[in-house]
């Protein structure tokens, strides 16, 4: 059992009780994850009569598009036609992620590569900033937002974003954890600029931290209704409409509602997926050809 | 393994030095870095610092919105504690919230991204999936309305009264003593987050030689190389998880809302941030709400500094 287990050449004594009790935990816990998430799949499948079953099932019996059907007729009549709404949401992912993740790494580059005088403490104040609730700083945000003309634009909620504190933070802890010295030193003495030291060295050897940054980006940002300094009902976001939609309506849109759910969850599960197969492609070839 | 970590500081306090006696000099040779961190640092200090530091201030106003603070001294925060008893109510369950869902999702996070990682590749893909999917759609939690249904089409209410175990419906979530459980088991089902990925993430990119190392010299079984070799490695992300955790249990409001309602029967669930919510959103009272999340920040801060006290222990 145990060496069905080991993936490294070299192992340590490995106890066959200890592994039951890991299958078991993983088994346990995994049930419990994913019997919820079973149930938003069933959900978007099951026929408005099986959503009101008694007794109640996790698994549909008589699968039915219908309620993607009744979402698709619904957003036909949208007034502002619904690929718009998918752009802005394609527009505010993909501009904020990449400069939450550029903009991020570049200054984590010069804290925890360079470990310039005086940005130690920048990064604890980002760090701090972390822990302060968002809710009380939008008025002043709605100020400085209006001074710069970005209200009812898509910039007043990409901007921003490309200050996100965690960007920086989680980009600074994994050049701690996988930058070896050494090879910044080397790369010096070669005579290599700070941009190429940056860009070639640093960024490709922690291609799991902006990986897991972009997934996290990602997320956060899909799921943006528009925050509140956009109002015109065109530069709204994917979410925001079809939570819309979802929330009229009713017991008669719970099998809508239910289809919304699965949507608006597979694609970052899809974005997921891609980047998180590429971390372990990177430490397949990294860590343990060694 | 200990001597990496040991030639790794003495360089930075090596540098330290040398970096105190030419600091103007420096400055100039560090253009380039300056020009790196730019960017994030303006936008930071002005979507931020600046909103942070005003919210402090407006913290000591009365602020309605419509007309121009007044200043009240420390007003807000006299009436927060003796005044409110709904605030206390708050500040009690948010510590039973921290107190519960802090540790344990911490916990989770690393022993589960710990034991996928013994795995082969391709299950631990799946299994990171698996236990991360709850997190990554936004409002995926809201399923368990349907599992804990105050009716008999609720899940677990189907469940027990066809197997005859209860001859009435429960109002799982509008019963006082029931709302608090059930939230923290919706919390704790969410909590493999954005900690648990960078765990994963950072367990697989350890130095493989070193766990060789380790088993030449006498390291017997998987708890002494979790605690001899894993952790003081994963050292750089523990802190990273424990502070992710810090800011989600002690802030945790919008789940809360969406699952037992605004408020909550008897408050029975009422945390801070929806407390800050309440004022500053419903009632207009921005002071107020801003005094609520001085104080929050103040609870996070010294429970950030108690865990890093712990983590500082770890691997020694």
């Amino acid at each position: 059992m145990a060496s069905r287990f080991s993936i490294r050449k070299t192992r340590l004594s490995r106890s066959t009780g200890g592994d039951i009790v890991i299958i078991l935990f993983l088994l346990i816990g995994g049930a419990f994850m994913v019997i919820p998430m079973i149930l938003i799949i069933s959900n978007a499948f099951k026929p408005l009569n099986e959503l009101f079953l008694f007794p109640p099932r996790l698994i549909v019996r008589n699968p039915t598009t219908k309620n993607f059907h009744d979402l698709m007729v619904m957003m036909a009549q949208s007034w502002v036609p619904f690929g718009r709404y998918l752009l802005n949401s394609l527009i505010i992912v993909t501009l904020g992620t990449l400069g939450n993740v550029f903009f991020g790494s570049l200054a984590a580059y010069v804290i925890s590569v360079r470990r310039v005088p005086g940005t130690k403490t920048f990064m604890s104040i980002v760090v701090l900033s972390l822990m302060f609730t968002s809710e009380v700083t939008r008025i002043p945000n709605y100020v400085t937002i209006a001074f710069l003309g970005w209200i009812d634009s898509l910039r007043s909620i990409i901007i921003p974003r490309w200050s996100a504190p965690l960007g920086l933070y989680l980009v600074s802890r994994f050049i701690e954890g996988m930058i070896d010295r050494s090879l910044i030193e080397a790369a010096e003495i070669d005579g290599a600029g700070d941009f190429r030291i940056y860009w070639q060295i640093v960024m490709p050897n922690i291609k799991p931290a902006w990986l897991t940054m972009i997934i996290l980006s990602f997320q956060e940002l899909w799921r943006t209704q528009g925050g509140h300094y956009i109002y015109s009902e065109q530069l709204k976001t994917l979410p925001y409409a079809l939570n819309q939609l979802a929330a009229q309506g009713g017991v008669a849109r719970q099998g809508v509602q239910a289809a919304v759910t699965l949507i608006m969850m597979i694609v970052p599960i899809i974005v997921f997926l891609i980047n998180q197969s590429k971390i372990v492609d990177t430490m397949g070839h990294s860590g343990m050809a060694n | 393994m200990s001597s990496v970590v040991r030639k790794r500081s003495q360089i930075g306090v090596e540098a330290k030095q040398s970096r105190f006696s030419a600091v103007f000099k420096e400055m100039r040779a560090y253009k380039m870095c300056y020009l790196f961190i730019a960017p994030y640092a303006i936008l930071f200090v002005v979507f931020t610092v600046v909103p942070v530091v005003m919210a402090i201030l407006l913290s000591f106003t009365y602020f309605n919105m419509l007309q121009p603070p007044q200043w009240v001294g420390m007003h807000n925060y006299i009436r927060l504690f003796l005044e409110d008893e709904v605030f206390l109510i708050a500040v009690k369950n948010t510590l039973i919230y921290a107190a519960i869902t802090g540790p344990v999702s911490y916990l989770l996070c690393f022993v589960t991204a710990w034991l996928i990682n013994e795995l082969k590749p391709k299950v631990r893909a799946v299994l990171t999936l698996l236990f991360y999917a709850p997190s990554i759609s936004g409002n995926a939690y809201v399923i368990w309305r349907v599992i804990f249904s105050g009716d008999t089409y609720g899940i677990v209410n189907g469940f027990l009264l066809y197997y005859g175990w209860i001859n009435a419906p429960i109002q799982w979530l509008l019963d006082p003593d029931w709302i608090m459980p059930i939230v923290i088991l919706v919390v704790l089902w969410m909590s493999l987050g954005t900690g648990f990925l960078v765990f994963v993430a950072g367990l697989q990119g350890l130095d493989p030689r070193l766990y060789e190392a380790g088993a030449i010299d006498g390291v017997r079984n998987r708890w002494q190389e979790l605690w001899y070799l894993t952790l003081p490695q994963m050292r750089p992300y523990l802190m990273f998880g424990a502070i992710m955790t810090i800011t989600s249990s002690f802030t945790v409001a919008g789940e809360i809302s969406n699952l037992v309602g605004f408020p909550s029967t008897d408050y029975a669930a009422h945390t801070i941030v929806q407390h800050l919510q309440d004022y500053g959103t419903i009632r207009f009272d921005m002071g107020y709400a801003s005094a609520i999340a001085v104080i929050l920040f103040f609870m996070m801060v010294v429970s950030q500094r108690v865990v890093q006290k712990l983590l500082n222990k770890v691997g020694e």
